[in-house]
């Protein structure tokens, strides 16, 4: 093969793999995510099913203590707290508590909470079946809400963990509250 | 010895383009672009030095004095972008495009247009990025690191930043294409790949490095792009991502680009102290494999950047060892580097200076690297004046010093003239001196504590802050020294006329042809004589 020949085959091989590494980092993205939910960090809990949460069998024999902590992101006027500070739970039991939200700013806001578990290595064997950081919340100005976690813990969580953290950060969602001013706008202008 | 280009007969041998405009800016030659290249990283050598100098006169007392506390993140930002995308990397790639072929026994680059579109995207990309100082809202001013959310807070200059990196990530992989092109197909015959000088393996495996992680650049902050002007969420903890993502993408590319900009310096030492030390390199292949194993290991170290967000103590274990692993074969560089001084008849003109002065300074940046990279006491070390002093242990006398080294080694063969000698070993002198007064005391105020970025600092740090920016202006002020040197050897021609061989006893082929090296180098491929490369006999 002359020079220009091997010189585009190589181009060419180099050129794919510039582009193999541009797909290779957007795909770093579920990637990401798949190995948080293998290894439990980063938030990501147990997944179990709410029938399958109802079968576990309670283990009498073990109280595990589930302590909640709960913060909003700078930048967000909202009071949230949760409504006991900890519970006591036998791992099995299916567990609901409250958490309250309060919007103190004047305007209509989309929240997101992102939680998070501690120690880690509870995380997997935490799972929760019910809970407000699976949607976005929307809260009116003034607006206070209460909302639940069911959760259930793992009989197999590891014997020298006695307390878990289940903790909350409320983050103000821009874009889904910019979308939903917007059609509460457009509702406003079809009634007038 | 035959110089083959001066027994050249060819019809257009030597011939440059007429037109100053067809010469400079429409030219495919490797010399004339290498030289574009390295003119263009002096001036942002300057520009982002001067930034650094704007910093240090900040910190030269406790309080505000000078200038807004945001106009001074903007210069810790900009100065870092500067100097990595404009000034260190463009003179590695010119010096590949000057060197290169001549040592490998080729003509030119393999693909020479696009050596000439890579280099003019540089200035576009770099007008881009300087023209957001002056834009409503200030430069970019979160950190050359771009994290968001800190980072997509600003206004318009958020796109400007983001499209310059794309250009200069373009102009980069066109760079490294040729690089690779021109090392593997186009090296003389009988220059096996175990034969080539060590500067041409650290950059092939340099370019297969910015190939493999600068597209990750890439797509990073086209993410950011979307997350600020397009309602994406990839590292919005509000939308569902996460901005902790973005840390790792980065490292991803950013630690690879650590090594992008100390490999090459790797190569040009190793020309070097043999040249000097009247030696064969000891350990050649230990050489090229140390390199390999280097850029290995560059990928499975990322996290080390960022121990402190939270990760699991297992990967923190793992972020650790995996980076005290990256000492052996550093350590086996530098030990090769000891054994080929080691009972050479050495002697220290100006580029064997900066070479020995790296050995020895960017060991002491290697140490306070290993320091950080364990976990518990990185720890207290993240974000502070350590890690300040660290980086710049590892670029400035690490990276830069071997850029001059190269230059001062070089400019002979480049001008056919001798630069002058004792303002060289003066300006090594007074670099050496003063960048260790710039450098060393931000070790112990960030020991103390005092935290990166910040305009403002406690009156306990003052002293520290003094002495380094007393270093720092002399350091930035011997530079100018540096400049008029080349000024000097380049336009004045002063200088004493250069042989061919222009050192004792410096081996390799780019020696072998006239100095100043002809406009075309090699246009019939030379024969190569073993006992001539620089790595003596090699027998494998």
């Amino acid at each position: 093969m002359n020079a220009s020949g091997r010189h585009r085959v190589l181009l060419k091989r180099m050129l794919l793999t510039c582009a193999a590494s541009f797909v290779f980092c957007f795909s770093l993205i579920p990637i990401y995510t798949i190995y948080c939910e293998i290894t439990g960090i980063n938030g990501k809990t147990g997944t179990l099913s709410p029938v399958a949460a109802g079968a576990t069998t309670i283990d009498y024999s073990r109280t595990v203590k589930v302590e909640f902590d709960a913060a909003v992101k700078s930048g967000l006027d909202w009071e949230f707290r949760p409504k006991v500070a900890s519970v006591d739970v036998h791992p099995g039991d299916v567990i609901e508590v409250m958490f309250e939200a309060i919007n103190r700013e004047p305007e209509l806001i989309v929240g997101q909470a992102v939680p998070s578990v501690a120690p880690n290595r509870a995380s997997l064997y935490f799972s929760k079946t019910e809970c407000f950081c699976f949607t976005e919340q929307p809260l009116e100005a003034g607006e206070s809400k209460d909302m639940p976690v069911r959760f259930v813990i793992d009989p197999a969580i590891p014997a020298n963990v006695s307390t878990v953290t289940l903790s909350y950060v409320f983050y103000r969602n821009e874009h889904a509250t910019q979308r939903l001013a917007q059609s509460a706008a457009a509702i406003d202008n079809r009634v007038l | 010895m035959a110089t083959y280009a001066t027994t050249d007969h060819h019809e257009d041998h030597d011939h440059k383009p007429s037109g100053f405009f067809e010469r400079w800016f429409m030219s495919t030659n490797h010399k004339d672009i290498g030289t574009l290249y390295l003119v263009f990283s002096l001036i942002m050598f300057f520009i982002g030095g001067a930034m650094a100098l704007v910093i240090r006169a900040e910190l030269f007392q406790p309080g505000l004095q000078l200038v807004e506390p945001d106009f001074f993140n903007s210069m810790t930002t900009v100065h870092a972008l500067v100097m990595i995308f404009g000034a260190v990397m463009p003179a590695f790639v010119g010096l590949a495009n000057w060197m290169i072929p001549m040592m490998v026994g080729a003509p030119d680059m393999a693909l020479p247009r696009m050596n000439n579109w890579s280099f003019w995207i540089m200035p576009f990309a770099f007008a881009l990025l300087l023209s957001t100082l002056f834009m409503e809202g200030g430069a970019p001013a979160g950190g050359w690191t771009l994290y968001p959310p800190l980072s997509i807070q600003g206004g318009n200059n958020v796109a400007f930043v983001i499209f310059a990196v794309h250009m200069m990530g373009i102009s980069s992989i066109m760079g490294a294409i040729n690089i690779i092109a021109t090392i593997l197909n186009m090296r003389a015959p009988g220059m096996d790949l175990l034969k080539m000088p060590v500067f041409v393996w650290t950059w092939l495996i340099t370019a297969f490095l910015l190939i493999a992680v600068m597209p990750v650049l890439a797509g990073a902050v086209t993410m950011l792009l979307t997350d600020k002007f397009f309602g994406t969420s990839f590292f919005s903890a509000a939308g569902g991502g996460d901005p902790v993502m973005f840390q790792h993408i980065f490292w991803f590319f950013g630690h690879p680009e650590v090594y992008i900009m100390i490999l090459p310096a790797f190569g040009i030492v190793s020309e070097i102290i043999p040249t000097f030390s009247r030696k064969p390199l000891f350990g050649y292949q230990a050489m090229v494999y140390a390199t390999a194993s280097i850029a290995f290991l560059s990928f499975i170290v990322w996290a080390h950047h960022m121990f402190t967000v939270g990760m699991p103590l297992g990967g923190q274990l793992f972020f650790m060892y995996a980076t005290m692993l990256i000492a052996v074969p550093t350590g086996v560089k530098v030990f090769n580097w000891v054994a080929t001084m080691w009972r050479g008849s050495m002697t220290f003109e100006t580029p064997m200076l900066f070479a020995v002065g790296f050995v020895i300074l960017f060991t002491i940046g290697g140490f306070s690297g290993l320091m950080l990279a364990i976990v518990p006491a990185d720890f207290q070390y993240h974000d502070t004046y350590f890690v300040v002093a660290h980086f710049h242990y590892v670029l400035v006398t690490g990276a830069i010093f071997s850029i001059m080294a190269a230059v001062y080694y070089w400019l002979p063969k480049w001008t056919g003239r001798m630069y002058n000698e004792t303002l060289g070993k003066w300006h090594f002198w007074l670099s050496t001196i003063t960048v260790n007064i710039l450098f060393f005391p931000q070790h112990f105020l960030g020991l103390a504590g005092m935290p990166r970025r910040i305009p403002d600092y406690n009156p306990a740090f003052a002293d520290f802050n003094v002495i380094s920016s007393v270093g720092g202006f002399a350091f930035g002020i011997t530079q100018l020294l540096f400049a008029w040197i080349v000024i000097d050897c380049c336009l004045r021609k002063r200088g004493a006329k250069a042989t061919s061989g222009v050192w004792e006893s410096a081996k390799g082929l780019e020696w072998t042809l006239a100095s100043p090296a002809p406009y075309h180098s090699f246009t019939t491929p030379p024969k190569i004589d073993d006992r001539m490369l620089a790595h003596g006999d090699v027998s494998h």
